[in-house]
């Protein structure tokens, strides 16, 4: 019977080192424990300059994504158990420039998102008076599957285009502008499709479909950008095709 | 202490990616051989123009190139290649239910039969280049 | 909306996403805000600590609206997050503003025991019973309606919150809970309501009981207990979220309007923060065209904090104590002492001991004294705001002589309109115990009345 595990940490501190180090602790093992409640355990008994960010600890809020022995996840959903007999390596996700030990610079993910207009486009807006926009179960499940994203990044930390090409827009935003493209009260189609057509947007994935295979709440971000690509190449044909008149 | 730090100005750190980077995972190997083998699919199409070549230059030539065609080395290396475009293609076709959503009466069409619909399509036009061929 | 557990992560994610749209709104991500920067009677602005850097930064502001939510992490058992550690309440304490029935703090009465996740009321009100240890569907001992085989309108598991946790205690001090590792707990029971019904109408409680308790609902009893969800009091404030420091507002459950009294409904945090937040917002919208600038003693206070951040908490060595055993003792000692059921005695004992554990928590010393993405001075700071919560958690609680909604005193079991049908208000008092002043409820259209179920 298993009493303790190794947990091996990616650390790095900007103030007096210059590149990441490997620290090794000895951490108590509980069928119940997550691997973010055995880093809990170290920053709160062993050593409490471990750096990481968690918040809801129940695979909500997106904040606890980190590399766990290779591969993207949450470290709140994660058991110990599966990962027996150890060591259990946690690193920062990839991909993103690392601030300090677990902790990555997310700012780019935020800068993009805002480049495809992640809101309802409308040209008039209806005024509360008149009630809500009516949707049909139909018309909701189109575009449900990718409201379910939590921003926990792990898309982009399994995306090796991402970290080839820092420029490409990234699974979850791409995602995250199919949601509202497919949702029948949006009218900003067109206007995200510049956004989303050019070189670092969906053209620049290569359907590794990796993204789709960690994301912990089955958005598939993968399938929304091929369908996107089909999309585009089918508008893009149209407009020549059929050019329409100015609107 | 790092010498390179000013207070209030911490370095953030940048992993370079290693040039074996997809030997990381076997979806990443998968991947990048699914790419590969698309170079495959040139060379069979190479192949066959150089056939189409030495039939033109006449039956010494054309019988010069299947006397190597049937050579052992060659042989094993085209079954290899065969290998390998069958892997692309079965690659290919199973990623195209994940990348399109049919419908069909208003209902999604599953995922299963999308892929049925690719074999079937497979096999029809398999069928018919082996009838243009054989009859 | 979309799914019926999933109200409020829609809300959120649709509104800052909108939010990406406006220009205008300039986001400080992960800045700490340590204190409230108050001169010339008004609030006029923050001092925040940037967490990548380790910057103090002084943000002036003509008008702060505080949104941090609750302070569950004031107590062990809790469905909230690691962030939800009073922040808002503990600026405006100490900024000199009183803190409103702090004393009412709602327990829910179905979370998963060690992790303290929530098992959501639609999984009652879907049909799921509550049962014992020996089977049994308890609250019909409690006068709380009789079993029927679907759920009534309150009756039985679907009773107000208070009712069915303080059910809980009573049956645990009957000895008919389960005991496991982590405490005692009942069981939910959904099985009896089908796969399919369980995937369409509660499919979160089932993912949340795979992921997190290694078993399916649809086979396997929910262990289950009361846990800290919701704090009806906070920062108080008037149906505008003003604050009674001019240029400081407050929306959520930071605030206390109160539009929860003793004990919120179900699901009307969702509307609080849609109308309440609106309404604050223009108003310090409103407040700040009119407001002056900041003078120069903002500035000064500012560079205050910055010493201490810098110069106290970073610099010197402080003593023995860790972070995690302050905080650790203080949970312990406000579920004991302040929890479900409360009494002289053990307000009492929770008053000293977080006196004391306020004494201890100046004497902690931190591992970690880098300035990049300090997280254990972050965990220091939360403490601060934890120790404020919890010292007016309880001396609310101690001068609140009845039993009313989600404050329930053994030794004063029955509700006092004539003396308490009034608001607590806590003022802070530097170095004892915070002055707490009772004001009156103002009834407008329906007096109170008795409160009955499943009869």
């Amino acid at each position: 019977m298993t009493d303790t595990v190794t947990v091996e940490v990616r650390r790095y501190r900007p103030e007096q080192e210059a590149e990441p180090t490997w620290q090794s602790y000895q951490v108590p093992y509980r069928r119940e424990w997550m691997v973010l409640d055995a880093l809990n355990y170290i920053k709160d008994q062993v050593d409490g300059t471990l750096s990481f960010r968690w918040s809801c600890r129940m695979g909500v809020c997106g904040s606890c994504g980190m590399m766990v022995n290779g591969t993207p996840a949450l470290t709140c959903a994660t058991y110990l158990e599966t990962l027996l007999p150890g060591p259990v390596r946690v690193e920062p996700l990839r991909g993103f420039p690392v601030i300090r030990d677990l902790v990555g610079d997310l700012t780019d993910f935020l800068g993009k998102l805002r480049r495809v207009s992640p809101w309802l486009v409308r040209e008039t807006e209806r005024p509360p008076a008149e009630g809500e926009y009516l949707q049909t179960p139909e018309q909701l499940a189109e575009y449900k599957r990718y409201s379910m994203c939590i921003n926990c990044l792990l898309c982009y930390a399994a995306c090796p285009i991402y970290e080839l090409e820092p420029e490409f827009l990234g699974p979850a935003v791409i995602a995250l502008a199919q949601r509202y493209n497919l949702d029948s009260r949006d009218e900003g189609r067109e206007a995200r499709m510049d956004e989303l057509s050019q070189h670092d947007g969906i053209w620049a994935c290569t359907f590794v479909g990796e993204c789709s295979t960690v994301c912990p709440k089955d958005v598939d971000p993968a399938g929304a950008i091929q369908r996107y690509k089909l999309d585009a190449a089918v508008s893009w044909v149209a407009g020549l095709v059929l050019p329409r008149s100015g609107k | 202490m790092n010498p390179a730090y000013r207070r209030y100005h911490p370095k953030w750190h940048r992993a370079g990616m290693p040039i074996f980077w997809w030997l990381r995972s076997l979806p990443y190997a998968r991947f990048i051989a699914r790419e590969l083998t698309s170079m495959l699919v040139a060379y069979a199409a190479v192949l066959l123009l150089v056939q189409v070549r030495a039939l033109d230059a006449g039956p010494e030539s054309y019988a010069r190139f299947t006397a190597w065609l049937g050579s052992t080395p060659v042989v094993v290396w085209h079954l290899a290649v065969l290998a390998g475009l069958l892997f692309h293609t079965l690659t290919w076709l199973h990623l195209a239910p994940r990348a399109m959503v049919v419908r069909l009466g208003g209902r999604r069409v599953p995922d299963a039969m999308v892929l049925l619909g690719q074999y079937a399509a497979w096999a029809g036009a398999s069928a018919l280049v082996a009838w243009v061929l054989l009859a | 909306m979309v799914r019926r557990d999933k109200t409020g992560f829609h809300l959120l994610h649709a509104l800052f996403q909108t939010s990406l749209k406006f220009g205008g709104i300039v986001r400080y991500d992960e800045y700490f805000v340590t204190r409230l920067l108050v001169d010339e009677g008004r609030c006029q602005g923050v001092v925040a600590l940037e967490l990548a850097t380790g910057e103090v930064h002084a943000l002036l502001a003509r008008a702060v609206v505080l949104a941090t939510g609750g302070g569950g992490r004031v107590f062990p058992y809790t469905t909230n997050a690691n962030i939800k550690t009073g922040d808002g309440m503990g600026l405006a304490y100490r900024a000199g503003v009183p803190l409103k029935d702090m004393e009412f703090v709602q327990y829910h009465p179905t979370g998963l025991p060690f992790t303290g996740i929530l098992i959501t009321e639609a999984a009652r009100s879907e049909g799921g019973w509550l049962l014992n240890k020996d089977g049994y569907r308890y609250l019909q001992d409690y006068d709380l309606g009789a079993p029927q085989p679907t759920p009534v309108m309150r009756s039985m598991e679907l009773g107000p919150r208070d009712r069915l946790s303080q059910a809980f205690v009573k049956e645990t001090e009957k000895g008919r809970t389960v005991e496991t590792p982590y405490g005692p707990v009942v069981h939910l029971d959904v099985r009896h309501l089908g796969a399919r019904v369980i995937d369409a109408k509660i499919p979160f409680v089932r993912e949340l009981c795979l992921k997190y308790e290694h078993l399916d609902p649809v086979r396997d009893l929910i262990p289950v207990r009361p846990v800290v969800h919701y704090m009806m009091g906070g920062v108080h404030t008037d149906a505008d979220g003003a604050t009674p420091l001019p240029g400081l507002y407050a929306a959520g459950e930071t605030a206390c309007v109160s539009i929860n009294g003793a004990n919120r409904l179900g699901s009307n945090s969702l509307t609080e923060i849609l109308v309440f937040g609106a309404r604050a917002g223009r108003a310090a919208a409103r407040w700040a065209g009119a407001a002056p600038v900041a003078g120069t003693a903002a500035r000064a206070q500012a560079l205050d904090e910055d010493r201490r951040l810098h110069g106290e908490l970073l610099g010197l060595q402080r003593g023995g104590e860790r972070v995690a055993g302050v905080r650790t003792a203080m949970q312990e000692a406000l579920e004991r002492g302040a929890g479900i059921y409360r009494d002289h005695a053990g307000l009492e004992a929770a008053a000293t001991t977080v006196a004391e554990l306020r004494e201890r928590s100046r004497r902690v010393a931190l591992d970690d004294r880098s300035l990049t993405f300090n997280t254990e001075v972050v965990a220091l700071l939360e403490l601060e705001n934890l120790l404020d919560v919890a010292e007016a958690i309880v001396h609310s609680a101690l001068q609140r002589r009845e039993s009313r909604g989600a404050h329930q005193r053994t030794d004063y079991p029955r509700r006092d309109d004539g003396r308490y049908l009034a608001h607590s208000l806590a003022y802070r008092v530097p170095n004892g115990p915070p002055r707490v002043e009772l004001r009156p409820v103002t009834i407008t259209r329906w007096p109170p009345g008795e409160r009955v179920y499943g009869r």
